[in-house]
């Protein structure tokens, strides 16, 4: 399942027409699975990241969390986000949860990106920049759902997470799974991932986590990074994780169907016009020049 | 004295009737002509207009997938195209402030421009051969299409610095002024496109009037007959008679 195949292209942003991987190989969905419960902050995701993909080192900002720094940025793909969180019965809970990009199997950014071919989904789900053809323009830091693309003011790109797709493409699990020392960080394919997160609820509802689940929103059509959180109902506990994801509808009907009819109006205004010249002519000044003559010298 | 000559037939070759020195460049007027924008109207018109032209092609390469391919070449690529179309906008805007302070006088709003818009089906359909005695240097029409340019450089302006600047103005904010540049957009294509066949193929004579700067008497009195009595001081029905007269006096050739 973990070739270089399942790097065959599903679908590419700003694209008129069909693509070139649709459906053309039998593919098999992959995921990351992150269990919240299991997580212990100790953030070797984050440096596996950085040190995979060649990321500058740097420094962390210190706001009296357990956070590296308050959110992702171009050069910082994944971040652990904590939230000291203090129960109704008054005893406190920390909950962990690594923030990076979700990979929706309907990407905002994708569908928000003007730029053809600057974003691309493969079979497998992984939703990934092409900083070569990005126009940095930053519609798909407006369409993504989760705040996660950033935008590098020199190179005037966009970049995020790319679930490790070099990896991913030679068969390697993603950098972050590789580091995990708990194991609460999983990978495989979607419906694996599933099940084990299924299991996994279900161990954590019969000790007294009566409101745990899974979260893999159907907003916008699921992600290929899925959670196990101890309180499913509340999302926004774990880092403003948001319930229920959307993408802008501007970036959904108004952009693919209210957008293309209102410029093909237009463009039969045009044809309006050529109808109306051919209809009814010129509208000369009165009364109408008379062909003119020519003079002696033959000149008109 | 060029008043009183024949008129409502060109003659084939006029000699200079006058030379209006306008300290940027002149317009010349010849005989049977009057003068109709000057130098810096004409300028800022052009400038107006390449401007728009950059910013709508380089705006319509990233409306929508179906035009990318075609209109980003035109700029050296989707990047670039992104890049440039900012500053088109605001070569556009300053342009326009230029215009608006040039034509704020003529194109107010008149009374009598309701009566124009009641009667638009007449005009679009050449049911009358000439306009009304009530239209001045500009119609309705055109009053409609230069509020609507000033209106959509200000959604432009407003809603394009969200869209040029969104690290610094947020994510949500985009959208909004997205669609809202979208929308402002099409509209300024579809008057465009209008305002182009207006200017040429549909009134003959037109044209000129931007580049040369004058237009004929009788383009005058067919068009703007309230502007040519403003100007000259004449009846533009009594001329139009006159011209006629001389006409079928003087027939030109028949085809």
């Amino acid at each position: 399942m973990l070739d270089e195949k399942t790097l065959q292209i599903r679908a590419i942003s700003g694209h008129p027409g069909s693509v070139p991987g649709e459906g053309v190989q039998r593919e098999v969905e992959v995921c990351k699975l992150m269990d919240t419960s299991t997580c212990i902050g100790c953030k070797a995701c984050e440096v596996a990241c950085v040190e995979w993909n060649d990321l500058p080192f740097q420094e962390t900002t210190f706001d009296n969390t357990y956070q590296t720094m308050p959110e992702t940025k171009w050069d910082f793909w994944q971040l652990i986000k904590f939230h000291e969180y203090e129960k109704d019965d008054g005893s406190l809970m920390w909950l962990f949860r690594k923030d990076q990009c979700m990979h929706c199997e309907d990407p905002g950014c994708l569908h928000a990106c003007p730029a053809d071919g600057a974003i691309v989904q493969y079979e497998n789900g992984i939703v990934d920049f092409q900083q070569d053809k990005c126009i940095g323009c930053q519609l798909c830091m407006s369409g993504c759902p989760f705040n996660i693309p950033k935008f590098n003011q020199t190179t005037k790109k966009v970049y995020k997470c790319t679930l490790c797709s070099d990896r991913v493409g030679q068969g390697l699990e993603p950098a972050c799974i590789k580091s995990c020392p708990t194991g609460c960080l999983k990978f495989g394919t979607k419906q694996e991932m599933k099940e084990i997160a299924e299991t996994r609820v279900k161990q954590l509802q019969e000790n007294g986590h009566s409101n745990a689940g899974v979260y893999d929103p159907l907003s916008i059509g699921g992600t290929h990074v899925i959670y196990v959180l101890h309180d499913a109902t509340k999302p926004e506990l774990y880092g403003g994780l948001p319930a229920n994801p959307r993408i802008p509808i501007v970036y959904t009907w108004w952009k693919y169907l209210l957008k293309p009819l209102s410029l093909a109006t237009v463009g039969l205004g045009a044809l309006g016009m050529l109808i109306h010249y051919v209809a009814y002519g010129p509208k000369r000044e009165q009364p109408e020049p008379p062909k003119q003559e020519e003079d002696s010298h033959g000149n008109k | 004295m060029a008043t009183s000559e024949p008129i409502g037939r060109r003659p084939v070759e006029t000699p200079r009737a006058g030379h209006l020195d306008e300290g940027f460049g002149h317009t010349v007027v010849y005989e049977s002509e009057v003068p109709r924008h000057n130098v810096h109207t004409r300028l800022v018109h052009w400038g107006v207009a390449i401007f728009f032209v950059a910013a709508l092609l380089s705006g319509f390469a990233i409306f929508t997938p179906w035009l990318y391919a075609w209109l980003t070449p035109l700029f050296g690529g989707g990047a670039r195209a992104r890049l440039l179309h900012p500053w088109f906008g605001i070569g556009f805007v300053i342009m326009m402030i230029l215009q608006l302070r040039g034509w704020f006088h003529d194109m107010r709003w008149q009374p009598s421009d309701r009566l124009w818009l009641k009667r638009i089906r007449a005009y679009v359909t050449h049911e009358d051969r000439v306009e009304p005695d009530y239209v001045g240097k500009f119609n309705a029409g055109q009053k409609m299409w230069f509020w609507t340019m000033v209106a959509a450089g200000v959604v432009f302006l407003i809603t394009g610095i969200p869209l040029w600047f969104p690290e610094y103005l947020g994510r949500t904010l985009m959208w909004i002024c997205y669609f809202f540049h979208d929308l402002c957009g099409l509209v300024m294509l579809g008057g465009f496109l209008v305002h182009i066949y207006e200017g040429t193929a549909a009134l003959p004579g037109t044209f000129r009037s931007m580049v040369r700067g004058t237009v004929t008497r009788a383009w005058a009195w067919t068009h703007h007959p309230g502007w040519y009595r403003q100007i000259t001081g004449r009846d533009p029905k009594a001329d139009l008679e006159q011209a006629e007269k001389i006409r079928a006096e003087n027939p030109g050739p028949r085809w």
